[in-house]
């Protein structure tokens, strides 16, 4: 009995050695495959989910391999490529959360443009298809496309239909301006529910999204997409007028501070707080978790601003494309073939239907119109309502204006801790929201002058 | 009974001494220097752009408000936990140096802490205190105190400092626990006969001959509370709120490894390397002047 388990066993290991025996040969014509080194930052389950995408390219042909590595937290993958690269050892491709953008734009040398990469290796991506708040992030002012858009998410509102209910609210009519959010926590408050709402991401949700919406610049140059000199610009009255308004809905109940970047995240589907603006990746959780009727919305605007709504900004990352060190020359330090591995599989990401799958299977949104369709025509969000409104809010107000296009400002990561420590300090009493706003700008503008003197010559 | 060892030739002791020393080259003296020159550079993060600019870096380090921020919050935050930890520490060895029962059983659970990760102990901690999820941080919100360490930088400062200083406590105890028992009891014995009752021979004769002990624990709590406890700050606040929390060694992490200034953050640990030589020189000198063991 043994011994047949055995045969069996073995038997099973050949039949499924053998064809890879046989497919050997064919899989390189010209040898060993082109082996593309790849950074990322997704944690799982997200990193398992990319690193699938990635296996499928390479068993969908035979002359490139490439090799994902998971490389910690995003700020630990940006650091370890930069090492990377001044000791001449950089991987083909980095992935880099949208904040490290200008950073790596500045880098000059350290990369390959997307557009460059392209046109040098005549493969052919059709950029004017994707979501502009999404193409428009990563490419340069005059509209080259500097790196390759990949995870993208934006922020959203969800909402507790069954709290809305017990205040008395219409569940299926979610508040579309700030005054209408005011009034609606008023009553959830009234009701007894004691967080109406809370945020995520403050600097990124409450400060970026919130100035991009209403048309309003967050720094001079076109939000830093014309030039390095450009300056702070969040104690304007649009931004101290919304400060003013959460400083003083927190002292009144109708608004809680749950912590920096993702720290609030818990607070929705725990079924604490009534409304949370957070990123739409956070659907899959309250999916997982929350234990009642919820809806998605649109992120609120005042509506006597003129002009707003308008398109809101992406998060996320992208991949970009590495020079392998300082000293590498004309080439990069790569052969040809590899370059063409690298925009190859750019190709292969940007189909509508490796798109689309990613989209629904993590929560982020499709990046491409056509992705968008193949999702819609499949039912997807006819079986998943809500799932839509992260789309249709970057598509909001037509094309994106210079204040809605996104942020391209170097050290942009010191300065969104700056905007929440500053906002942290006004949540505490210590300064009023004008104080705040006004020291986050004296602060960044500091970090916007070394990052320019840094980088100056670099970029020449 | 003093026996040297003596080595014919130059080769084979200098041959012993190699792996050693080129350990202590290679990931010692060698980054130590680096991180001197690069604290003399403003260069952007992949290098590609250099310039020299002496010691500008330094004085703008001094001169920033926030390093200074950090450095009074490093003074409050190292001196709150040398003095939690010391204090805790003592009070516990004496109680557990008394003949009770299940002496052994008290004295294992109190070195336990010890072996536990920084970021494992935040985390714990983070369970027990966090407004929204921590047992007794709920409770006091039931309870009518306003607990929010995320909004509170007194409670953050309060709650770090706590945190670092029960890791530290496991360490101190067992010092304290051998010093105590290497003082003679015939001492205690004859200063009980005189009339001195225990508080009186604790001021008066144990704690004085605990004293070269307490120093040394001391030094160590410092450098522990400047440097190991970035783990700790790093899982439960991150520097917030505001800057509340932020100690030098984290400003030195969060310049350089987030926010990619190089320069700024090479300047600051070269200052906090030369804080740490120093008080290695008063130490030994104060520990070879003063003590008998």
């Amino acid at each position: 009995m043994l011994r047949r388990t055995l045969a069996a066993a073995a038997l099973a290991v050949l039949a499924f050695t053998a064809p890879a025996v046989a497919q050997a040969p064919a899989a390189a014509p010209g040898g060993a495959p082109v082996e593309i080194q790849f950074w990322h930052g997704l944690p799982q389950p997200l990193g398992g989910l990319l690193e699938k995408i990635v296996s499928d390219f390479n068993a969908s042909q035979p002359r490139y391999r490439v090799v994902p590595t998971f490389r910690g937290s995003y700020p630990e993958t940006m650091v370890g490529a930069v090492a990377a690269f001044r000791s001449s050892s950089a991987p083909h491709i980095v992935q880099m959360y949208e904040v490290g953008t200008g950073t790596m734009l500045a880098a000059g040398r350290a990369i390959r443009p997307v557009h460059e990469l392209l046109t040098a290796t005549g493969v052919n991506i059709d950029f004017a298809d994707y979501l502009p708040p999404v193409r428009g992030y990563y490419q340069s002012a005059d509209g080259r496309q500097m790196s390759m858009p990949f995870n993208s998410s934006t922020a959203v509102m969800f909402y507790n239909k069954d709290m809305f209910q017990r205040a008395g609210l219409d569940p299926n009519a979610p508040p579309k301006t700030w005054q209408e959010v005011e009034a609606a926590a008023r009553k959830l408050k009234e009701a007894g529910i004691a967080c109406p709402m809370t945020t995520s991401w403050p600097a990124w949700i409450q400060v970026e999204q919130t100035l991009a919406i209403h048309n309003q610049p967050l720094a001079t140059q076109a939000n830093g997409f014309r030039g390095l000199n450009a300056e702070m610009r969040l104690s304007g009255a649009l931004m101290v007028r919304h400060m003013q308004n959460l400083v003083e809905w927190q002292r009144q109940g109708l608004f809680r501070y749950g912590g920096r970047d993702a720290a609030a995240d818990g607070l929705f589907p725990s079924g604490e707080c009534a409304m949370a603006f957070a990123s739409s990746g956070l659907r899959a959780r309250i999916l997982r978790e929350g234990k009642f009727q919820w809806g998605t919305a649109m992120l609120p605007y005042y509506g006597d601003v003129a002009g707003a709504p308008r398109n809101s900004i992406i998060g996320g990352a992208s991949f970009w494309v590495m020079n392998k060190g300082p000293n590498a020359g004309a080439t990069g330090g790569r052969s040809d073939a590899e370059w063409r591995g690298v925009a190859e599989f750019f190709r292969y990401v940007s189909s509508a239907e490796v798109d689309a799958k990613w989209h629904q299977d993590t929560g982020y949104v499709p990046v491409r119109r056509a992705s968008y369709e193949v999702t819609r025509r499949a039912g997807y969000y006819a079986a998943n309502p809500g799932a839509d409104v992260a789309i249709e809010e970057l598509l909001r107000g037509g094309a994106a204006t210079d204040n809605s296009r996104g942020i391209r400002l170097g050290g942009y990561v010191e300065i969104r801790t700056i905007i929440q420590e500053e906002m942290e300090k006004a949540f505490q009493a210590g300064q009023s929201a004008q104080q705040a706003m006004q020291a986050a700008d004296t602060r960044a503008n500091a970090v916007l002058r070394n990052f320019e003197r840094q980088n100056a010559r670099a970029a020449q | 009974m003093d026996r040297k060892v003596i080595f014919k030739g130059r080769a084979l002791p200098a041959l012993l001494l190699l792996p050693q020393l080129a350990v202590t080259l290679v990931f010692f003296i060698w980054p130590a220097a680096m991180a001197v020159w690069q604290s003399l550079l403003q260069q952007d993060a992949f290098g590609l752009s250099t310039e020299f600019v002496g010691l500008e870096n330094f004085a703008d380090v001094v001169a920033d408000p926030a390093w200074r921020g950090a450095a009074a919050n490093t003074a409050v935050f190292a001196s709150s936990v040398a003095m939690l930890a010391l204090g805790v520490a003592l009070f516990l060895a004496v109680q557990a140096d008394k003949a009770i029962r299940g002496q052994r059983f008290y004295r294992t659970m109190l070195i336990w802490p010890y072996a536990v990760a920084p970021a494992i102990s935040a985390v714990l901690w983070l369970f027990l205190f966090h407004p929204n999820i921590g047992l007794i941080g709920r409770a006091l919100n039931a309870a009518g105190v306003m607990w929010d360490y995320q909004l509170n930088g007194g409670q953050a400062m309060l709650l770090v400092v706590i945190a670092s200083a029960w890791k530290q406590v496991s360490y101190n105890f067992i010092f304290f626990l051998a010093g105590l028992q290497s003082i003679p009891k015939s001492v205690l014995e004859a200063a009980a006969i005189d009339g001195a009752r225990p508080l009186r021979r604790f001021w008066t004769v144990v704690f004085p001959l605990l004293s070269p002990t307490t120093f040394f624990l001391l030094v160590v709590n410092l450098v522990y509370a400047f440097f190991d406890t970035f783990g700790v700050i790093h899982a439960l606040t991150k520097g917030g709120p505001g800057k509340a929390t932020e100690t030098l060694i984290y400003k030195v992490y969060v310049d350089g490894v987030d926010n990619l200034n190089l320069g700024s953050s090479a300047a600051q640990s070269v200052l906090l390397m030369v804080f740490v030589i120093a008080l290695t020189v008063v130490q030994f000198r104060f520990i070879e002047r003063r003590v008998h063991y």
